[in-house]
């Protein structure tokens, strides 16, 4: 029932999208300059029924309608029913769908919501994301259809993997999916501003609220997968550059080096290839994220079981997509006369693209490197954590100290300025004492913190200024005030975490130099859809003598049969006592490990505010237009 | 010869590839010396100048009935079927870490018949079996 009835709103979709781009392709032909209401209507309507086809799908896993089998393989009728919900976006056909319902959305919003007057570009935008809607609800329908039926049908369903039934989880890839998705919509445009040869500072205003909206998005969404990472993977921490991971940070690099761009675009017409290219980049990037995670390729901690011929349509796609807008972009591009002086802000923002663009060729390489390797030539590596570190850990100190003193710098002019100023010497002072309590030895580690505790400082300087004077950038400080606290913190808790591994068995006692841990006691209920197994531990740090009762689990689920680990975490709202339990072929002795890990809190705090700035962003602009 | 102008260009389009081409060099070089190679027990028979600085990976099955959990460690045998290899870990095992089990760990050899893991990779999926283990298993088989 419920299968036909979505089967029969995405084809109105799909019929829809078709309509649409036939719509709008013969409108260009005419002279007036509005675009006619039937299209807006469409518009309407394919929003209408793209949602419908989503809540049609919601229905199915709400009721546990196992006559579909997306909810026979991602869902079970004792699910909580938070985690049947986010079930409709766990698996690869469900999240598709989500996927294009984020595309019929921003195609919608665009269409209503920016007025910009040129009939030509507007409708070439939506000629563009309609292509983009219909070649997914084509790949939706024909390769991953989430209705498609199961006969006969089966009384239970197969169950959500337990480690997916999370809240963090369960909000994580609608944000990612906004941030990834939301960036379609300024690849259309940039393509039609190509095409209609519309006027640069429009192009720009027009795509800069979309550019930070998704910027916005893709920073929650990588938040909230770091959360979950650090309390569900057992492994207390919150990013392991592990290929998924990079498919997600990747768009987001050129989000921030395209919202830089933006600016010059807008206030100085420059670079205007630039933000084109950086247009179809994040998009392109955003799909290449798409075809490493569920194409099976990479071998990933975060690996789900997948089907390559996903990959094969992901990949297809992905070079029609290339090479055509490369080839729109040489046959439309045009030759820009660019004044660029030296020292001046749009000198410092092109900069800022370098450092990007470098920090994603890092991560790029990376992420690649293995799989080439594993195709050409047959070797299995893998590229792990120092690599990283090494490389763009010396980068970020420039980095900072250019975030801190290219927002002083104006628009066109070419004055030098004070870079060592009175702020610089209190954040030395500060970072003195900082040191006098961690004294840490390593130069980077050391040159980080100063230039992130000076832009923090500066940027609170700032802050303090613009209410002042209101020509100060709120958002921008905002964010490079958060980026300060991130890296700030993210330094101090490398510096001052802990870890201990040991193995126990209960009534044992440990003896660590700071910490006593007592295992006291062992307890089992049967919980929902699992059996737990509660380990009761009493931690007494030797320093200042306070006791800390931690209880991590052991979650063995029936359906499917999976087992995890929950880690049991105290937060003092200053540091987290982090404590994991594990247990192997039903031996004594159970597996420990203690971790201390400052500033959590401040970490998440941080990336929270870092986003804000790109909320400003959003705001700011609809006031003016 | 060159216009002040196109001077200024040449010199930046230089320096703008000069910069590119170390930055590439540098990440290509980092990434060489940071490369984590995947082997089967088999595998680690056949090297012959052991490097026991170099983190690398080990994976194939956990062999039955060799999982010994003690103090401070648990040691187990990892094997392809054809040559096998003692594996020392402390700390907690991912869940879905079992014998008879698929096993991917990460650490340095000690020689050619101990492993000291430093970390044992997690898994998603009970059925999920990671590419390189099942290509080295399959050939193992025949």
């Amino acid at each position: 029932m419920l299968s036909n009835f979505g089967i029969t709103f995405l084809s109105i979709t799909f019929l829809t999208s078709f309509l649409l781009i036939y719509l709008s392709f013969n409108e260009l032909k005419t002279a007036n300059n509005k675009i006619p209401k039937k299209i807006y209507n469409f518009s309407s309507l394919q929003l209408i029924f793209t949602i419908l086809s989503f809540l049609t799908l919601l229905a199915g896993f709400v009721v546990s309608d196992f006559s579909m089998s997306n909810v026979f393989e991602n869902s079970h009728s004792t699910k909580p029913l938070l985690y049947k919900i986010s079930g409709t976006w766990g698996s690869h056909e469900g999240s598709l769908l989500l996927w294009i319902n984020i595309l019929v959305l921003f195609s919608f919003l665009f269409l209503f919501y920016s007025n910009n007057n040129n009939k030509k570009f507007q409708l070439y935008t939506i000629i563009f994301q309609n292509f983009l809607i219909g070649t997914f609800l084509i790949f939706l329908l024909f390769n991953s259809n989430p209705f498609s039926l199961l006969f006969p049908v089966p009384n239970e369903g197969l169950g959500l993997n337990p480690i997916l039934q999370d809240p963090a989880l369960a909000i994580h890839p609608p944000l990612l999916y906004i941030g990834f998705v939301g960036s379609s919509i300024y690849f259309s445009a940039a393509l039609a501003a190509l095409i209609s040869k519309v006027e640069t500072k429009l192009f720009a205003r027009v795509i800069k609220p979309w550019v930070s909206l998704s910027w916005f998005f893709q920073t929650l969404g990588i938040l909230v997968g770091s959360v979950w990472a650090y309390y569900e993977l057992g492994w207390g921490g919150f990013w392991f550059w592990d290929p998924v991971e990079n498919s997600s940070l990747m768009p987001w690099l050129l989000m921030t080096a395209l919202f830089h761009s933006v600016l010059v675009l807008e206030r100085r017409l420059g670079l205007y290839s630039w933000v084109i290219i950086l247009s179809i980049l994040t998009f392109t990037m955003s799909v290449v994220g798409t075809f490493l995670v569920r194409s099976g390729i990479l071998n990933s901690v975060h690996t789900f079981a997948n089907d390559p011929s996903r990959g094969l349509f992901i990949l297809t796609f992905l070079i029609l997509m290339v090479f055509s807008s490369i080839f729109i972009f040489f046959k439309y591009s045009t030759t820009e006369k660019n004044t660029f002086k030296f020292l001046s802000k749009e000198f410092f923002i092109l900069i800022n693209n370098w450092f990007m663009v470098f920090f994603l060729l890092v991560v790029l390489i990376g992420t690649m490197y293995p799989i080439f390797l594993d195709t050409l030539f047959g070797t299995k590596i893998s590229v792990g954590p120092p690599y990283y570190n090494f490389v763009l850990a010396p980068f970020l100190i420039p980095l900072l100290f250019l975030m801190t003193s290219g927002p002083k710098f104006n628009w066109i002019s070419s004055e030098s300025k004070k870079i060592f100023d009175l702020v610089f010497f209190i954040s030395l002072f500060i970072f003195l004492a900082i040191l006098f309590i961690v004294k840490e030895k390593n130069l980077i580690v050391n040159l980080t913190l100063i230039f992130s505790i000076y832009l923090t400082i500066q940027s609170l300087n700032d802050f303090y200024k613009a209410f002042k004077n209101k020509s100060i950038n709120l958002s921008r400080v905002i964010s490079h005030f958060g980026f300060g606290l991130l890296i700030f913190f993210i330094s101090i808790n490398h510096i001052l975490s802990i870890e201990k591994n040991f193995n126990l068995k209960v009534g044992d006692e440990k003896n660590l130099s700071k910490f006593l841990i007592k295992f006291e006691n062992i307890e089992s209920y049967k919980i929902d859809n699992y059996q737990t197994i509660i380990g009761d531990f009493q931690i007494l740090n030797k320093k200042n003598l306070i006791k800390k009762n931690l209880k991590p689990e052991i979650r063995i689920y029936d359906q499917p049969k999976t087992m995890t680990y929950e880690a049991s975490i105290d937060s003092n709202f200053f540091s987290d006592t982090y404590l994991t339990m594990s247990n192997v072929s039903d031996s004594e002795l159970f597996n420990i490990k203690l971790q201390i890990k400052p500033f959590m809190n401040f970490i998440w705090l941080s990336v929270f505010i870092l986003s804000l700035g790109g909320v400003l962003n959003i705001f700011k602009r609809i006031k003016k237009v | 010869m060159l216009n002040p102008k196109a001077k200024i260009r040449l010199s930046i389009l230089v320096g703008a590839i000069l910069f590119s081409a170390i930055s590439i060099f540098l990440i290509f070089k980092t990434l060489e010396d940071n490369i984590i190679y995947f082997y089967s027990p088999s595998e680690i028979k056949q090297i012959n100048d052991i490097d026991t600085n170099k983190s690398i990976r080990v994976g194939g099955m956990v062999k039955d009935g060799s999982i010994q959990t003690k103090k401070d460690e648990i040691k187990f045998i990892v094997t392809d079927f054809k040559n096998e290899i003692i594996v020392t870990f402390s700390g907690t095992v991912p869940a879905l870490f079992a014998e008879g089990k698929g096993v991917v760990a990460e650490g340095k050899l000690q020689d050619k018949e101990f492993f000291l893991a430093k970390r044992i990779l997690a898994k998603h999926d009970e059925n999920y079996m990671p590419p390189e283990i099942n290509k080295n298993l399959e050939q193992n088989a025949k």
